[in-house]
């Protein structure tokens, strides 16, 4: 089936068989594979992307139902070769050890603070159920969350 | 995970949407958010030959203000009905029990008409379903009718949903003080436990979802409420507590009346 729609501010069109899931389109059909797949059934969130300004777990959204929508990736967030303040964040804080979930953390941040630019440790904690880190213990991902808030805000 | 290999269509009306499940009969399964569905089909838990996408039908999607009811088309998703003013003014046990549904990802794609269609035994929203006594209204080929909350729910993953009808809308009657508190299966966030509790004038209306295969009025809990917490000792009277890996039927049970008291204790 033929789909178009816009990925990180450019248009793609393809055709896809409707089995395929947008996290395996964004990874194999893009080469965007900055969105990593963890568990594959919606549980880790390492997968998160952005669909129409809302985080999504792309493993269980299908190609086909993103047609037509904007969707932004890990890729999709620096800026002229800087990294995004929500990147810059975790960088700086130490909120990532192996990376592997780092890209869904940070596209969730992004929609955290797009809905609330001022979250509280506890909102922040919860904004993140979705996401699965297993190095971390967490602290420090949401200090980034929370370094991210206050530079954005600047 | 690749499912296997279905044939995927968009209906554009919900007259377009039935026609192709009466046609495709139980090799067609409806796609609203797919969070349960996708999952399942990767697993091949699910086989379906063909998937009705119902995502993008305007008509399924609104929720509205009906005099005494609050009225959600079916395919609200948890994050507008838990973010809806008008929910929270008048249903306000239904905002809370979105809210703790899944994580913010399953919120912004999951939809209420597809999880009560699914018909988890863990799920949230039935436990609220019972307790406002809502009505669930279905469309199929032989044309809509209304489904009383006691009589939707029928068993794991079984409701009273015929094989060519779709659920078109729930409508809440408004309630002014309810509550949802639930026990939270760690990793899923499911309810191994779910208790909705609302004000019915000087009674009350208690639905329990995740305690056994199919979610139920805690009826001994209503009658012995007395004003204070101890009903919720009846909380599993006469119901068979299920069993699984995450919670034995012991615990369970133990689960379902402390849940049960902390909602009694909200009210």
């Amino acid at each position: 089936m033929e789909i178009n729609l816009s990925v990180n501010g450019s248009q793609v069109a393809r055709d896809v068989t409707p089995m395929t899931t947008l996290s395996d389109f964004l990874r194999e059909h893009l080469s965007l594979t900055g969105t990593h797949i963890g568990c594959d059934t919606s549980s880790c969130g390492a997968c998160t992307v952005t669909m129409d300004g809302k985080a999504v777990k792309s493993c269980t959204v299908l190609a086909v139902q993103a047609n037509g929508s904007e969707i932004i990736t890990i890729e999709g967030l620096s800026e002229n070769g800087s990294l995004h303040p929500v990147q810059e964040a975790f960088k700086e804080h130490h909120g990532l050890q192996c990376g592997f979930c780092t890209p869904g953390m940070v596209m969730t941040a992004v929609d955290i603070l797009q809905n609330n630019p001022n979250p509280t440790e506890q909102e922040i904690r919860h904004g993140l159920e979705g996401n699965f880190c297993r190095c971390t213990g967490y602290h420090n991902i949401v200090k980034s969350v929370q370094h991210a808030a206050q530079s954005l805000n600047a | 995970m690749i499912p296997a290999k279905f044939d995927y269509i968009k209906a554009t009306s919900i007259d377009q949407a039935i026609s192709l499940l009466s046609q495709h009969g139980y090799e067609a399964k409806i796609l609203a958010g797919g969070h349960s569905l996708l999952p399942a089909m990767k697993l091949r838990l699910n086989r379906p030959s063909v998937l009705i996408d119902i995502g993008g039908i305007d008509a399924l999607g609104s929720i509205t203000d009906e005099g005494d009811a609050i009225k959600a088309g079916a395919n609200c998703t948890h994050y507008e009905i838990a973010n809806s003013n008008l929910v929270k003014s008048h249903v306000n046990v239904l905002s809370q029990t979105a809210r703790v549904i899944g994580d913010v990802q399953v919120r912004y794609r999951g939809t209420i008409g597809g999880s009560l269609a699914h018909a988890d035994p863990a799920s949230d929203y039935p436990a609220a379903i019972l307790a406002t006594d809502a009505t669930i209204s279905v469309r199929g080929s032989n044309g809509a009718r209304d489904i009383s909350a006691t009589e939707f729910f029928q068993g794991i993953f079984t409701t009273a949903l015929g094989e060519d009808e779709i659920i078109t809308s729930i409508r809440f009657p408004k309630t002014a003080n309810g509550t949802y508190v639930k026990f939270f299966q760690s990793a899923s966030r499911f309810a191994v436990v779910g208790c909705a509790a609302v004000k019915n004038g000087n009674g009350i209306r208690v639905g329990i979802t995740g305690v056994a295969d199919t979610p139920y009025r805690a009826s001994a809990v209503e009658q012995a409420y007395d004003g204070t917490t101890s009903a919720a000792d009846h909380a599993i009277d006469g119901v068979d507590v299920m069993s699984d890996h995450f919670a034995s039927e012991e615990y369970r049970a133990h689960l379902a009346k402390v849940f049960v008291r902390r909602a009694l204790e909200q009210l």
